[in-house]
């Protein structure tokens, strides 16, 4: 076996590349089968048992979908939004039409041009809920980061914060909604806002739920740096922003990642619910509609919302994952 | 009122425990002179890494203190660097950037930055690492790594050079080679060294005095052993040598004679103590 093929083809290439160069084909067959024939296996066992059970179940909506409706509906979800965005750029394209012929009679005329009233589609949707999702999560990292090296830094600093946040900890996103909503009804009020009242509802329950993994990792990172690296700091007589940013910062990185991770998949949890409750744009507003709809399709088209759900919340995991190889200098972070 | 370069007097050291104070060093005495080459040497936990921490500044004398040029040591500085006993580099940075970290530091104001990575260049030749000056530690030895931690401590141009038994973690080929290669760096440079070992032939080796402590509790100097071998010393020539012989024979005599070790938990724990300071605090609940 070359031990460098791995460095220059991917990992799932590799073992066609074996087996083409007819190296041990036997291994290689082996190989293959483990990377890519058992979880196609596993794939179509889960399809075969869902199609099963779903034929068995009988709803006030008519039988349970099987994966058959379910991509059904993934495909009209498509179309809908193809639709709707022709339907948006005619509509656009009416209203400069009409403009233009009204300033071509009168040249005072001040053009207005008004929004597209059509309603989100699942797409519009996937695309709030994302950008809700990585504000919060972003925010909550700017504060927890820092605060986390701070309390790691200090003994009596984290004793003290401790248990606060194992009582913050497991307060269900739920639970805090209804204060952030009207928290925020009562203290943003602008005349011209720039975000949406149920846009900063969403996030700032985001940030309170996705605050503590990665506030509770980074300090025991920091708590837990090797007391040989502490000497080496005290010695040269490193200064504290130097001693945070070439000592304590690096070698907590995984910590701090395992953190981020972490308070992602909260985040994106939290997101759902909290759109549900709220009302506010996004895919658990999605779901939300369809589970009121209430139409023969909304079954199928609330399971199409489950799978995205799924995909994207593994998909934000393996970008941490890449941001983590990328950022940190320990390159052996495991997939989990 | 001491013209010593370095100056140990009455010191004494009590770590806090459950069970009470416990005293690890009981009144240490010692005169170093410039360009000396001390090792300290006995028994594990008899508190030889306690003093050289106290040196270092690391650790503070409960009584007593220490002078390093007329000047009174109350906290760590580069001007007592330490090469750790398991190197202690950072693993983030390359072979390099662990070397410029304390240059950076120390040098700073004082030389440009072309001088600077002269000055990182000829301390990395001087240990015969130059050629893997962008390797980070875990692409090199644990030879290579030692290697890169005396280059960082002598980068800092040290008064006193402080070594924790800097090459307890390697083979014996490994470390016949860096004892070689620290001869000749101390012959060059002159530098001040106090090593802490547990290989009687390193001692009488490198050493011009050896400073035999007695087992803890509250351990002291038993003996000190001028070693009086002409330099440059070699190690084949003198595995024949009488003196060398009888240097090495009374080190042994006071190790396993005069402070033979009656029981081996008992010794072990002053470092437990010493441990247990370090790790307070450390053991903390990790929550995912």
């Amino acid at each position: 076996m070359n031990p460098n093929l791995s460095l220059k083809t991917p990992r799932a290439v590799a073992p066609f590349v074996k087996l083409a160069r007819g190296e041990s084909p036997r291994a290689q067959l082996d190989v293959l089968f483990r990377t890519v024939g058992l979880p196609i296996i596993g794939l179509l066992v889960f399809l075969m048992l869902w199609s099963g059970v779903a034929a068995k179940i009988d709803t006030s909506l008519g039988q349970f979908p099987g994966p058959a409706q379910v991509w059904n509906q993934a495909e009209a979800l498509y179309v809908e939004h193809v639709t709707e965005r022709d339907k948006a750029a005619a509509f656009y394209e009416r209203q400069e039409e009409r403009i233009a012929e009204r300033l071509a009679n009168d040249p005072d005329y001040e053009p207005r041009i008004h929004d597209y009233p059509g309603k989100p589609t699942f797409f519009d949707q996937i695309v709030t809920s994302l950008i809700t999702v990585l504000s919060g999560f972003v925010i909550a990292s700017i504060l927890a980061i820092p605060l986390g090296i701070v309390i790691g830094l200090s003994s009596n600093l984290y004793s003290a914060v401790n248990p606060l946040v194992q009582i913050f900890k497991p307060v269900s996103p739920l639970a805090w909604l209804p204060l952030v909503t009207i928290v925020v009804s009562a203290v943003y009020v602008t005349d011209d806002p720039m975000f949406e009242k149920s846009f900063l509802t969403s996030m700032i329950t985001v940030v309170l739920c996705s605050l503590w993994p990665t506030m509770i990792n980074t300090a025991v990172g920091v708590n837990s740096i090797s007391s040989d690296l502490l000497n080496v700091s005290k010695v040269l007589r490193l200064g504290w922003l130097t001693h945070v940013v070439k000592i304590v910062l690096p070698s907590s990185i995984p910590m701090i990642f395992t953190g981020l991770r972490l308070s992602l998949g909260i985040a994106w949890m939290v997101l759902i619910a909290a759109e549900m409750l709220a009302q506010s744009p996004g895919l658990g507003k999605f779901v939300w509609d369809e589970f009121q709809n209430g139409s023969s399709d909304s079954l199928a088209r609330i399971m199409v919302a489950v799978l995205v759900i799924g995909l994207i919340g593994f998909f934000l995991d393996r970008g941490m994952l890449a941001l983590q190889r990328a950022v940190s200098w320990d390159k052996t972070a495991t997939l989990r | 009122m001491s013209d010593s370069h370095l100056e140990l007097t009455g010191v004494d050291i009590e770590f806090p425990t459950p069970k009470g104070p416990f005293q690890a060093l009981d009144d240490i005495n010692l005169k170093v002179d410039e360009g000396e080459f001390i090792s300290l040497i006995g028994h594990s936990g008899c508190g030889k890494s306690t003093v050289l921490n106290i040196v270092a500044g690391l650790h503070q004398a409960t009584r007593g203190g220490v002078l390093l040029d007329g000047r009174e040591v109350d906290q760590p500085g580069p001007e007592r660097a330490v090469v750790f006993q398991n190197h202690s580099l950072l693993p983030w940075l390359t072979v390099y950037q662990n070397v410029e970290l304390a240059v950076k530091k120390v040098f700073k104001g004082r030389m440009s930055r072309a001088e600077m990575r002269d000055w990182i260049n000829h301390n990395l030749a001087l240990v015969h690492m130059d050629h893997a000056a962008h390797k980070r530690p875990d692409e090199i030895s644990g030879g290579m790594k030692q290697r890169v931690g005396i280059a960082r401590a002598l980068a800092m141009q040290p008064k006193v050079l402080l070594m924790d038994e800097p090459f307890g973690a390697l083979d014996a080929l490994t470390r016949a080679h860096l004892q070689d290669s620290l001869m000749e760096i101390q012959a060059d440079l002159g530098n001040t060294v106090i090593m802490i070992t547990h290989d009687v032939d390193e001692a009488v080796l490198l050493s011009d005095r050896i400073v035999m402590m007695t087992n803890g509790p509250a351990a002291t100097v038993g003996e000190i052993l001028p070693i009086d071998l002409p330099r440059p010393r070699d190690r084949l020539a003198l595995a024949d040598d009488p003196a060398y012989n009888h240097y090495r024979h009374e080190v042994l005599t006071f190790l396993y004679e005069k402070q033979k070790k009656v029981e081996e938990i008992a010794g072990s724990s002053a470092e437990t103590a010493t441990s247990q300071t370090k790790a307070s605090g450390k053991a903390k609940e990790r929550v995912a």
